[in-house]
């Protein structure tokens, strides 16, 4: 599925839409590497460098110590070496089994969840769009009852993209929209169901219930569902990515990440944190506002934009 | 996220109590920990650096060589430059000579502007003013709706235009309409916008000169990374910042940005948002945020979410029994709703010096779904209010019978007890200053 949606995406690669986030870290990397020794005050440096990509003190010591080791022990003397053991190291950390987004399922049922303005309504429009571009169909539920004008700018979206959007009053149960979502998605045969779901803090046990109840819905009707839960993180988050991530997976099952907004000056670190914790996907990323701006995550591709040097 | 700073501290100056000196190497250790802590608050590295660096000079002089618990001494000479950094008092709004004060929000997507423009309105409102909402973030779809909707909830009215008109216009318009109405302010709502994006930063500038506002608020979400000081710095430039409204302060996010922010602009935290009710907007603790940055924990904090929730009389008693240690089964059952009404438990431990760890632990968690709560209730409920007040009146067949009527066994019964009595020692010590790492809090709601 997802090598279909790849070949088939029209939006920006990874590389394209982060080109201008990216600007300066690799070569200030890059340089540490080129100097003519190698000492603990130039391993800080390299650490405080990673640490300015948003990765945490502790991966970035993490990552900077089995760098080390790794150059000690197997003699890597040229800059260009010492890189490429970064980069298989910093992939490594990405890898968290497979990024496909589920399919097949008819419909397939893609809950997006996420804290307040991370970027799901957004992010939502761009999948639907892409899922279009490929040949599939798609219904969204607005089931963001509770902020104001959240159901309108769901609308707005499906209106522009020519998208069915099953919607109720705002204040309405979630869960009901949901289920009604679920119907006319099952009766109208489409290929994907989206459901748009209120921003929440993670902490906040209430809302999480709300979403958990969400959930146990989709489940009463098919066991398998909801067969992918995104989680919609801010690309320019820091550290609390992580907290988000281990809450929302623990309320819902996050299945895979969308991360939002790497066309900001942000690097997106903190995923490497997650991924290695949490073994959970990053399946897209965002990369600006309008529908087309939405990348197949590919962690390959995104070390390699994260280091690459400026010419 | 909560790992708690003063307990590394005491950790890493351990070794020199009893030597009755600090000696240069130890405050490096001790000085290692504070930069970890920092950066686990999202704190730029630089800012760290440079404020470690000024702690540093002041830890290595008199006030901690003479000092007794050379941790605590530190930790309060970490959490007073914080402080002192974040700007000691809170500053208020400036106003206009004459005519309606113009507010500008602005910041990236998602920050939280349309919300926190509304919360500052009614804050105006309920100080007497006749703010006038403006909207003019034409960009996002249905973010007019938005503010319409917040403006109809707390009864101040919005301009607002078609989707077509110019932000700056709408905005100049709404001046213009504030100024003929009489309106105390104006409050102009502006789309996110990254700093990267010339043309919509081109626009906030115009936007800037043709408005000329008393007060431009940069609206930043607690859990922005390293990036805040690079993004605050060219909105800074475009339009010079008057003040910081940080949001989302009601999760567990550390809020490390403000003080980046605050380091590198000079411009103050004006306000704290929470929550996304629209409720005035908070004014800005310095102290509290400094707590919070380095993990310390806020009872201060902690005590006045529960008001909100528990009458202020209430939580007088439960702070002071707190103190005093004296918080027994009673007022854990008659505070067990109040306390589930306040929404996340785990994030409230977050809050208490010493529990945020604990509140991180997946046991802990497991403990405290509903269901396990519920359970605990329920044994509560069964006892009698005597046992409640003198848990070690239950004995073999009291405990029988407790576990009867809740529908446990008696082994749950004992084991909420055992985790109750190590609650207490936990309040006893928190009471006295001192963290202990208690094993097995984990259950006490389970
Ligand atoms: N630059 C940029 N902006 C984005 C991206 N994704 C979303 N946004 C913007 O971020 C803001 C919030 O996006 P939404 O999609 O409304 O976020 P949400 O998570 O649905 O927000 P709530 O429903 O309020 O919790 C909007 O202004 C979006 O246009 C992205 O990849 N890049
Ligand atoms: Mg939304």
């Amino acid at each position: 599925m997802l090598n279909r949606l790849k070949n088939r995406f029209r939006g920006k690669s990874v590389e394209e839409g982060t080109e201008k986030s990216r600007r300066g870290f690799g070569s200030r990397i890059a340089a540490v590497f080129t100097r003519s020794s190698i000492g603990d005050d130039d391993w800080e440096e390299l650490e405080d460098l990673l640490i300015t990509g948003d990765v945490g003190p502790e991966f970035a010591l993490d990552i900077v110590t089995r760098l080390r080791q790794q150059v000690k022990d197997e003699g890597i003397k040229t800059p260009d070496a010492m890189l490429a053991a970064m980069q298989t190291l910093l992939i490594e950390a990405l890898d968290a089994g497979s990024g496909e987004l589920a399919g097949g399922h008819g419909p397939t049922i893609v809950l997006v969840v996420g804290v307040n303005g991370s970027g799901k309504t957004t992010s939502i429009a761009k999948l639907a769009h892409s899922l279009k571009r490929a040949g599939l169909t798609s219904l969204l539920a607005a089931a963001d009852t509770f902020r104001a004008g959240a159901i309108d700018q769901l609308k707005i979206w499906g209106d522009r993209l020519d998208q069915r959007v099953v919607a109720h009053q705002p204040g309405a149960d979630p869960a009901a929209v949901v289920f009604d979502a679920l119907g006319a998605a099952t009766a109208a045969g489409v290929d994907y169901l989206i459901i748009d779901t209120a921003g929440r803090l993670q902490t906040n046990r209430n809302l999480m219930a709300e979403l958990e109840k969400v959930v146990r819905v989709l489940n009463r009707a098919d066991a398998g569902a909801p067969h992918e839960v995104l989680l919609v993180l801010d690309g320019l988050t820091g550290q609390n990515a992580l907290s988000q991530a281990r809450l929302f997976g623990e309320a819902v099952g996050v299945t895979g990440i969308i991360l939002a907004k790497l066309d900001s000056s942000s690097k997106g670190g903190v995923v490497f944190p997650i991924t290695e914790e949490l073994a959970v996907p990053i399946k897209f990323v965002g990369t600006g506002e309008s529908i087309d701006d939405l990348a197949v995550f590919d962690p390959t591709e995104f070390v390699e934009a994260l280091l690459r040097r400026d010419e | 996220m909560f790992d708690r700073l003063t307990e590394r501290l005491d950790a890493a100056l351990k070794k020199m109590t009893g030597r009755g000196k600090i000696r240069e190497a130890d405050v490096d250790e001790a000085m290692r920990e504070v930069r970890r802590a920092l950066l686990e608050a999202d704190v730029h590295f630089k800012v760290a650096r440079s404020f470690i660096a000024a702690v540093r000079e002041r830890a290595v002089g008199k006030e901690v060589l003479s000092s007794v618990t050379p941790a605590q001494q530190v930790v309060k000479i970490v959490h007073d430059e914080l402080t002192e950094l974040l700007g000691r008092e809170t500053e208020g709004l400036a106003k206009a000579s004459d005519g309606p004060t113009v507010i500008m929000v602005i910041g990236l997507q998602g920050s939280g502007k349309t919300t926190s423009a509304a919360k500052l309105a009614l804050r105006l409102k309920k100080a007497g003013g006749t703010p006038l909402l403006a909207a003019a973030d034409v960009k996002r779809p249905a973010a007019v709706e938005q503010l319409r909707t917040l403006g109809e909830q707390i009864d101040v009215p919005v301009h607002f235009e078609s989707a077509k008109s110019k932000p700056e216009h709408i905005a100049r318009n709404a001046l213009d309409k504030a100024r003929k109405d009489k309106h105390s302010a104006v409050i102009v709502d502006t789309a996110g916008r990254i700093q990267l994006d010339e043309e919509l930063m081109e626009e906030v500038r115009r936007m800037g000169k043709l408005t000329k506002p008393d007060e431009v608020l940069f609206v930043a979400d607690a859990m922005t990374g390293q990036e805040a000081v690079n993004v605050a710095a060219e909105f800074h430039e475009r339009v010079p910042l008057t003040g910081l409204i940080l949001t989302k302060m009601d999760g567990d996010a550390r809020g490390g940005a403000a003080l980046s922010i605050r380091a590198v602009t000079g411009v103050p935290v004006k306000f704290l948002a929470q929550g996304e009710k629209v409720e005035p907007l908070e004014v800005f603790h310095p102290d509290r945020l400094a707590s919070r940055i380095l993990g310390m924990g806020d009872v201060v904090t902690l005590v006045e979410q529960a008001q909100e929730v528990i009458d202020e009389e209430t939580a007088q008693r439960l702070e002071e029994k707190i103190r005093q240690a004296s918080f027994d089964l009673n007022d854990f059952l008659e505070q067990f709703n109040q306390i589930k009404k306040m929404g996340s438990l785990s994030s409230m431990m977050g809050m208490v010096p010493g529990m945020g760890k604990l509140a991180k632990n997946p046991e802990v968690r497991e403990a405290l779904t509903d269901k396990n709560i519920g359970r605990t209730e329920a044994i509560i409920l069964s006892m009698t209010p005597a046992e409640r007040a003198r848990p070690e009146l239950i004995d073999g067949s009291r405990r029988r019978r407790i576990a009867a009527g809740s529908g446990t066994e008696p082994s749950d019964v004992n084991q909420l007890l055992n985790q109750f009595k190590q609650m207490q020692k936990v309040m006893k010590m928190l009471s006295s200053g001192r963290m202990p790492n208690v094993p097995g809090m984990g259950g006490m709601f389970g």
